[in-house]
């Protein structure tokens, strides 16, 4: 199946300064895709040369098809900034208005109403942005980024103002957003977020791709660790398959075996450790 | 042109919310009543003065000339203003704070984006500079009985001035941030004006080195251009006596703009916006 977004070798420099050297990236339809990586990494680059907000130097980026920045790209396309603010003079429903008229959406008041309630706004639909909390305008530009049905989410760092239950409620909205076969890629310093909801993760430093896989196999198991009457005993290149075996060894030898743990590594320890290697060389 | 349309439609929407449509029309007022003052007592200080010799000067052309004049002086201050605060921050400014990187995401051109501004910030900031130049050519005409001859011309040359000064200002908002341009834009603004101010002065003592450089700096900078053609067809009418001393007033020196002053604004208005678009289209956002 074609990718939603394609990005191919992409080089974007700032001055001396070498945002992406390379980069190459693919979102299937209807995944969820993670981005993570330190500040100044060129995560937020990235989503905007795939938005056509920033020219890239060098590689090519397509979105359905089409290079990124062409008015089909762009149609296809939900975006919610970083850094992002609507006029303060607006009211939410207006805000939605104003990004379907741009949008060429002809979603109507149906859209407008199923929006807000997907984010949660719909009872203060008519209430002015600059009276909302950080966590509802966070919430109002994602039901932005959602007008005219796009086949491609890009949410750039959309949880970072927001407090536990503002998180969660972000991580809710996405979970419903694959429900209906959006891809998204998700641009997160929160690893746990997006350990929980992203099928993939891409780890970018210093303008490259250092590591990529599901959480699950990135974060795969490394090791056992088996509680005997002799005390903890690890084995760090053991896999799980090994398990049994290893049991079944400690009881010949005479030993009690009280508890065995498959030692896991959670998303965090990986992207630390990818980025101490890639540091390394 | 639908775009256009949504991103004026929004500037007038953000006037009408930020109270803009409200505060302008109450200092309006109170500037139109002033003025309206000035003209009562201006008119009726003048009357058995100035008319000591009947038919040598026409106090009605000089007094009403000269309270117009000034009176355009300050509605192309007032509008400037308006259209540069409306403007200042239109690329970059907004860019920054994060207002502009959700609409450029949308399916819609750059071009048509700025075009949306520079129409909404234009038809507000003239459609007032026509209003106020009417409103003021009303209150002189209604107290001092004088009209100017020809009757628009003066207010479609401050209309031309405040588009200028728009156009200038979302070009420099390409390049600087909302308060550098802003600044920038009001010592462009101070610049034009003193350009006219020297030409008037090399008028005075026959200076053509000054009148000279007067003359090109309000010609780079056209808004004066425009502003100093319509004080000067504000007394294109009178002759005589009435037209040497209004020559020494206020108004002397005050350039006509001629046939090509026109031709050279649209020619200006474009090289400035096809400036904007072009650094528009390769901005980084």
């Amino acid at each position: 199946m074609e990718p939603v977004l394609d990005a191919r070798a992409l080089v974007k420099t700032y001055g001396a300064t070498v945002a992406l050297d390379g980069v190459g990236l693919s979102v299937g339809p209807g995944e969820l895709v993670g981005l993570l990586g330190p500040n100044g990494a060129g995560k937020s680059t990235l989503v905007k040369i795939c938005c056509g907000l920033v020219k890239a130097d060098g590689g090519e980026v397509a979105v359905s098809g089409s290079p990124a920045g062409s008015d089909v790209a762009r149609r296809s396309i939900g975006y919610l900034a970083e850094l992002f603010r609507f006029p303060g003079w607006l009211r939410a429903h207006e805000v939605i208005e104003l990004h379907q008229e741009l949008a060429g959406s002809d979603g109507g008041a149906g859209e407008v109403d199923r929006l807000l309630d997907l984010v949660g706004l719909g009872a203060v639909r008519s209430r002015r942005v600059d009276a909302m909390s950080k966590g509802m305008q966070q919430r109002l530009g994602i039901a932005q980024a959602l007008v005219g049905s796009p086949r491609l989410l890009m949410l750039d760092e959309p949880t970072s103002a927001l407090d536990p239950a503002g998180r969660r409620a972000v991580r809710e909205i996405l979970e419903t957003i694959r429900g209906r076969g959006i891809a998204v890629l998700l641009n997160s310093h929160l690893l746990s977020e997006v350990e929980l909801v992203c099928d993939r993760v891409v780890i970018l430093n210093a303008g490259r791709v250092i590591a990529q896989g599901s959480p699950a196999d990135l974060s795969a198991t490394k090791g056992v660790e088996i509680e005997t009457s002799a005390g903890i005993k690890r084995w760090p290149d053991a896999a799980r398959a090994d398990t049994p075996e290893l049991v079944a060894e400690l009881v010949a030898a005479g030993e009690q075996v009280f508890a065995v743990r498959p030692i896991t590594r959670s998303l965090e320890d990986i992207y630390i450790e990818v980025l101490e290697e890639a540091e390394i060389r | 042109m639908r775009t256009v349309w949504i991103i004026a439609r929004h500037t007038f929407k953000e006037c009408t919310r930020r109270k803009i449509f409200l505060i302008v029309p109450l200092i309006t007022i109170g500037f139109v009543v002033l003025y309206g003052i000035g003209n009562h007592f201006a008119f009726r200080s003048t009357e058995g003065t100035i008319e000591a010799e009947p038919g040598l000067v026409d106090a009605t052309a000089l007094v009403g000339s000269t309270l117009v004049g000034l009176s355009m002086f300050v509605t192309l201050f007032l509008t400037s203003s308006l259209g540069i605060f409306l403007t200042f921050g239109a690329v970059r400014g907004d860019a920054e704070i994060g207002l502009l990187q959700q609409l450029v995401a949308r399916p819609v051109a750059r071009t048509r984006l700025l075009a949306g501004r520079f129409l909404g910030a234009s038809v507000l900031c003239a459609g007032y500079a026509l209003f106020l130049y009417l409103a003021c050519v009303l209150v002189t005409g209604s107290i001092g009985g004088w009209w100017p001859t020809p009757f628009l011309t003066p207010g479609l040359a401050v209309m031309g001035g405040v588009v200028v000064v728009i156009a200038l200002s979302l070009l420099g908002s390409v390049f600087l941030s909302a308060l550098p341009n802003g600044i920038v834009m009001f010592m462009v603004y101070g610049a034009g004006l003193l350009g006219g101010l020297l030409a008037q002065l090399g008028e005075v003592i026959t200076s053509s080195a000054l009148r000279t450089t007067g003359r090109i700096t309000s010609w780079l900078l056209p808004f004066e251009a425009l502003y100093q053609a319509g004080l000067n067809s504000l007394t294109a009418g009178a002759t005589g006596l009435t037209r040497v001393i209004v020559q020494l007033g206020p108004l002397g020196g005050a350039q006509e703009g001629g046939p090509w002053l026109p031709l050279w604004t649209l020619a200006y208005l474009g090289a400035v916006w096809a400036a904007t678009l072009f650094a528009f289209a390769r901005k980084d956002l």
